[in-house]
């Protein structure tokens, strides 16, 4: 497929893994982190780990959508949906499955009655809103930058159509607060992650900002950012690029994606993204904790449409359950497999928590594709590329 | 969830909507987060909205890129840091 396949080319891959052993052979180790579950799901399916040096680490971000939800806010949905029966509560799929409190998730609370639905889109959540006037329709919203636009265009459409049935949790957060957080844990007080060389900027988030918001986060910090797009070669064409500023000293923010990433990004997705929703002043993330300008709310000016407001629904932060590693790992200083629950009682199909939900979450994807790499006696390396000569 | 792929636009359709096709499988999306997009573009779809347009000649480069770099390792370095923002 154009624009795909392209860019899984395996004998590519070997050309650009002898470049980044090269790159890499100056005696000192590196760390970077890929921000974006995308990156995550990539490096694990296409077994990119094997292909680097070990003196190379990559290692997860917070990027996963998902796996950043806190427990709160799930529950947040959960209530709601059970105290009311008017309620069509719609979400995306992922979302359905992420452990909330009293061993519930919204998959559980439908079985317990609530009316819980998953839609593909917002236009669906809209659209449902439209045929069932006797209703209540809640999209319960979350997402980066990449999924923010499409639920500004339905609640902007629903205030145009008077549609007063239709309201919006928003649980919309922002990429750069995430990236400094990563850096800077807030107030000081939180554990400090792991030392990071440079960041693999996101792909389909910065389609809608843009490189720019980056680029004072690169100089502040002295850390370089390459936008990657999500096919294997992208994300080691963005390693070798990372790998190249921190050789020779430099700390900016380079574009990879350039088929899709612009400098100023999609100008009109941002203008409605401003019309219809306000930074927060404080927003909690799973392994974050609260941080300040990080998320968005819904403007007054749709207050109607908003369903914090609209239903009175208070937020109660919950701790994580004691075992789940979810939060070490979104900040980067722990992997999958430093959880006792990993493979055993947490599975894709029975997660404990929010890792093992997405395809995305570092935990699902390990699991998924790399859980055999753990083991002492390897398989062969027959239908990876990374039987090519690496070093 | 933001893992989506880039799409080919088969047909406009009334209402910012259109018809993309990927592998042979055709789906209905909505182009009212971007301007100007044509049958046979390419655009990356996330959660049924168009948000990007592809170049194809951005594209072509990065896959001139990939290909130097493999060439001789010791020497390609100099063309990568042509990828910078635009
Ligand atoms: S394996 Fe499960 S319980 Fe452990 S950190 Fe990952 S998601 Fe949490």
């Amino acid at each position: 497929m154009k624009y795909i396949d392209e860019f899984r080319d395996q004998a590519l891959a070997a050309g650009l893994a002898r470049a980044i052993a090269h790159e890499a052979g100056t005696g000192r180790d590196y760390a970077f982190m890929e921000f974006c579950g995308g990156h995550t799901h990539t490096l694990s399916r296409y077994g990119i780990a094997d292909l680097l040096p070990p003196t190379l680490r990559m290692i997860h971000g917070p990027g996963c959508p998902v796996c950043v939800l806190p427990i709160g806010r799930v529950d947040m949905a959960i209530r709601l949906a059970l105290s009311r029966p008017e309620v069509i509560l719609c979400t995306y799929g992922d979302c359905l499955r992420v452990p909330a409190s009293d061993g519930l998730s919204l998959l559980k609370a439908k079985a317990h009655g609530a009316d819980v639905r998953m839609v593909y889109s917002t236009a669906d959540a809209l659209a449902l809103a439209r045929r069932e006037p006797g209703r209540e329709v809640v999209f319960f919203a979350i997402g980066f930058e990449t999924t923010t636009p499409p639920t500004a265009l339905v609640l902007r459409e629903a205030a145009r159509q008077g549609l007063a049935n239709f309201s919006v949790i928003c649980n919309h957060v922002l990429t750069p607060a995430a990236i400094a957080a990563i850096l800077e844990p807030p107030g000081g007080n939180a554990p400090q992650a792991v030392q990071i060389d440079g960041f693999v900027g996101p792909a389909h988030v910065s389609t809608v900002i843009g490189s720019r918001p980056y680029e004072a986060f690169a100089s502040t910090h002295r850390k370089p950012v390459v936008i990657a797009g999500f096919e294997p070669l992208d994300v080691m064409q963005a390693i070798l690029m990372l790998l190249r500023q921190v050789n020779t000293g430099r700390a900016v923010v380079e574009n990879e994606f350039t088929r899709a990433v612009t400098r100023d990004g999609n100008l009109k997705a941002q203008a409605l993204v401003a019309e219809v929703f306000e930074p927060r002043p404080g927003f909690e993330w799973r392994g974050l904790g609260t941080l300040p300008d990080s998320a968005l709310r819904i403007r007054v000016a749709f207050t109607a449409w908003d369903a914090e407001a609209k239903f009175d629904l208070g937020y109660t932060p919950v701790p994580d359950n004691k075992a789940c590693e979810c939060g070490a790992i979104l900040r980067g200083v722990k992997s999958p497999i430093d959880c006792k629950l990993f493979g055993t009682v947490c599975t894709p199909e029975t997660p404990m928590g929010s890792c093992m939900v997405s395809s995305e979450g570092a935990c699902a994807a390990h699991y998924t594709y790399g859980r055999f790499r753990d083991l002492p006696l390897r398989a062969s390396d027959t239908a990876t590329p990374a039987n090519q000569d690496t070093a | 969830m933001c893992l989506a792929l880039p799409t080919r636009i088969v047909e406009l359709l009334d209402g910012d909507q259109c018809r993309v096709e990927l592998g042979g499988v055709r789906k209905e999306i909505s182009l009212a987060l971007i301007d100007g997009a044509a049958v046979g573009d390419y655009v990356i779809v996330h959660v049924g909205y168009a948000l990007t347009k592809l170049d194809p000649e951005e594209a072509a480069q990065t896959l001139a890129l990939f290909a130097e770099a493999g060439l001789d390792p010791a020497t390609s370095c100099a063309q990568g840091d042509r990828a910078t923002p635009r």
